[in-house]
């Protein structure tokens, strides 16, 4: 053969899944870190509820905070691992040596975070409703929204510092005391927006709560995007 | 950039006459303050600290972190080591003054509400800034290439400049405890002239205090490179 | 000579610390050729093949594969394979995937049987489904040949790429540069071992701090002579 194979180089998007699939099959190969997050949310979601007086303050006043702080931190437990297996074999000279945007890297990256985030919410939300005895019913596909918008957020800023944190000395104290400023407003919008929504409030009332959280995935995901190639040593 | 045959620029430590200006101007507004400026009715006498009080907040909060993020976009454009200087040099000072406020934030809430503590908007809104601007210094602190570490900031600066707003708001939304704007309504203002006046130099000092400790430190950053750069050409 | 060449480098420059690394390095390379790079350690060796395989942006000058600048947009990276010091693998994914991403992320019609002719290429298709971190560094390295040369690129950039091949791997990968030689591709060959270097090369070079202190066709060297020299040219230390 004289000419190169029939190539096509793919798209941001169509990289970005190729991206992503590979994240999710290195971490579906191990599964350690995504058990250790889920082990870490149930435990603290546990220790919460007995951390405090049940006669006092009722579990299900209690539940929304509970959930988004243990969110955030088992979020943090799995957006450490993100870019490991790039720097152990310079694999990610690999991916910036393709023919895929640098946007398609961080794009992958954060998908692949978002689906480990989501799998944990997945289990820690209906831990939440059965220990905290938790009155749902319609609420839980509003609670499903809040959870989405959430991940997204902490996934687009995470992924982001992880990629930078990555290269330091501290890396593991970096990443939460970058990132955890920036986890504020989402774990502000989503545990008073979804208190507001258990207590069988009308959604006017976490309406603008909801609102800063869309804005907050808004700004945060294109600025991160854009943010990205600025992380790479080039 | 000279070279190593040349001695360093600076040789002798020079004392900045804006230094000098801008500490007189601040020992002036306080006398201002406590001697010639009449006693507010409700507060007391505790009310003076509301003169270095919002004074350090509005410097920390507007120019600090406002001169470190046009500072992190002019410098991913630009690619100039002096912004990053600058930013550096503005987190540093900025984070100073944001430590003030949030020193002289509880001393006025005690005398005022009776708590060290309340969880009052401008407060909590400084309080995070304050944890910004230690993760940025930390940010810098675990970088040790000059040209990773300047792009790391400059990203973490850019972002930190779009979170305040985000800060703001959900701490508004979230409760909002802090005595009324009393100088910044625009119909009629509160304060009466005297204290308006005192407020106003307040600032004007403080603001000239920051430009001075400011330029202190871009110069100690500067050198520092400077050296730097010399050990990297010898080894 | 009116086709476009392969690549085309033009006064690259690139620093560290303010130290240059690169310093004004000027070649091209047409189809068929091969350029053997020798030179010290700490010569700037790889910074020049990662400046021109796109992974780092020189302060001054310029690159050009097959006419677009290598920095002007991910196409351009499309005709470039680079085998580097690292082995750029996924140490949890298998081999057959490793090769498979790389196809993928190139965009193949076929990613399967791309990754199975290249590893078939470089005689390491019976460990396809091992995890590639359970291989040894020597088929580690044959793994990344295959996966460099999975979308038969048109310039081929090798960073020591005989490093902990035995005979048997040596062997296959002579036979591999060969052949895209002389199908028309264009190979940067950056190596310590001088008789490799220059069975394969139609120009050689010697780098040293930064710069190509020799470069010439290879028609026009005598290799016992230019081992010699090349002794002398290395030894002397900065």
């Amino acid at each position: 053969m004289t000419e190169p194979r029939v190539a096509n180089p793919p798209g941001t998007l169509a990289a970005s899944w190729i991206v992503a699939r590979k994240d999710l099959a290195i971490e579906f190969r191990t599964r350690t870190a995504f058990l250790s997050a889920l082990v870490f949310a149930l435990l603290g979601v546990t220790i919460f509820y007995f951390a405090w007086d049940a006669t006092a303050v009722s579990a299900a006043d209690l539940a929304p905070g509970v959930l988004w702080v243990i969110f955030t931190f088992a979020g943090l437990l799995g957006l450490q691992r993100s870019f490991g297996s790039e720097l152990a074999d310079r694999a990610i000279d690999g991916l910036l040596g393709a023919p895929i945007s640098r946007e398609a890297i961080y794009l992958g990256k954060a998908l692949a975070n978002l689906v480990f985030v989501g799998g944990i919410l997945v289990v820690t939300i209906p831990a939440v409703v059965l220990f905290y005895n938790l009155p749902m019913g319609e609420g839980i596909g509003a609670l499903a929204g809040i959870a989405a918008l959430a991940a997204i957020g902490l996934v687009a800023v995470g992924t982001l510092f992880s990629a930078m944190a990555v290269n330091t000395r501290m890396a593991e104290l970096l990443l939460p005391m970058l990132s955890l400023p920036f986890f504020v407003p989402i774990v502000m919008g989503a545990a008073q927006s979804s208190a507001r929504l258990m207590a069988g409030r009308p959604i006017a009332e976490a309406w603008p709560w909801l609102r800063i959280l869309v804005a907050f995935d808004i700004v945060f995901v294109t600025a991160c995007t854009l943010a990205f190639p600025y992380t790479l040593d080039e | 950039m000279t070279t190593a045959s040349e001695p360093l620029p600076l040789a002798r430590p020079r004392r900045d006459p804006l230094l000098g200006v801008a500490i007189v101007a601040v020992a002036l507004v306080y006398v201002r303050a406590l001697a010639f400026t009449p006693i507010e009715a409700r507060q007391g006498p505790a009310q003076k600290i509301l003169y270095i009080h919002a004074s350090a907040a509005f410097i920390a909060l507007y120019v600090a972190f406002a001169l470190m993020a046009v500072c992190s976009i002019l410098y991913l454009w630009l690619k100039d080591e002096k912004l990053d200087r600058v930013a550096e040099s503005a987190a540093e000072v900025g984070l100073t003054f944001t430590t003030v406020v949030l020193l002289t934030g509880p001393l006025w809430g005690k005398t005022i509400w009776g708590a060290w503590w309340t969880w009052d908007a401008r407060l909590t809104s400084t309080l995070f800034l304050w944890f910004l601007i230690v993760a940025y210094s930390l940010l810098r602190g675990a970088v040790e290439e000059r040209g990773r570490r300047a792009r790391y900031s400059a990203v973490l600066g850019i972002l930190a400049a779009l979170l305040v707003p985000f800060i703001h708001l959900s701490v508004y939304l979230f409760r909002t405890l802090h005595p009324m704007p009393i100088l910044l309504k625009p119909s009629a203002p509160s304060m009466p002239a005297e204290m308006q006046v005192t407020f106003f130099s307040a600032f004007s000092a403080f603001l000239l205090l920051f430009a001075a400790l400011l330029r202190a430190r871009y110069r100690i950053a500067t050198l520092r490179d400077l050296v730097a750069s010399r050990e990297e050409h010898a080894g | 000579m009116t086709a476009t060449p392969v690549v085309h480098a033009e006064g690259l420059i690139r620093s560290f610390s303010g130290r240059r690394v690169v310093d004004s390095v000027s070649f091209t390379l047409r189809g068929g050729d091969c350029l053997a790079l020798f030179g010290p350690n700490g010569a700037g060796k790889t910074t020049l093949l990662r400046l021109v395989a796109g992974l780092l942006a020189p302060a001054q000058g310029t690159v050009q594969v097959n006419g677009v600048s290598i920095r002007e947009g991910a196409a351009a990276r499309a005709q470039v394979g680079l085998v580097s010091h690292a082995s750029m693998l996924y140490g949890a994914l298998t081999v057959r995937e490793n090769v498979e991403l790389a196809a993928r992320l190139y965009g193949l019609a076929d990613p399967s049987a791309a990754a199975h002719a290249a590893l078939a290429l470089m005689k390491v298709d019976d460990r396809a489904d091992a995890f590639a971190r359970t291989l040894s560094r020597g088929l580690q390295q044959r793994v990344s040949i295959a996966r460099a040369m999975v979308h038969q690129p048109r310039l081929l950039l090798c960073d020591e790429p005989y490093t902990g091949l035995d005979d048997a791997g040596s062997a296959a990968l002579t036979a591999v540069l060969t052949e895209r030689r002389e199908a028309g591709a264009a190979l940067l060959l950056v190596t310590h071992n001088l008789t490799e270097g220059l069975a394969l090369a139609t120009q050689a070079a010697i780098m040293r701090r930064g710069r190509f202190v020799r470069h010439e066709a290879r028609e026009l060297l005598d290799p016992g002579a230019y081992q010699s020299q090349y002794r002398e040219l290395a030894a002397v230390h900065d």
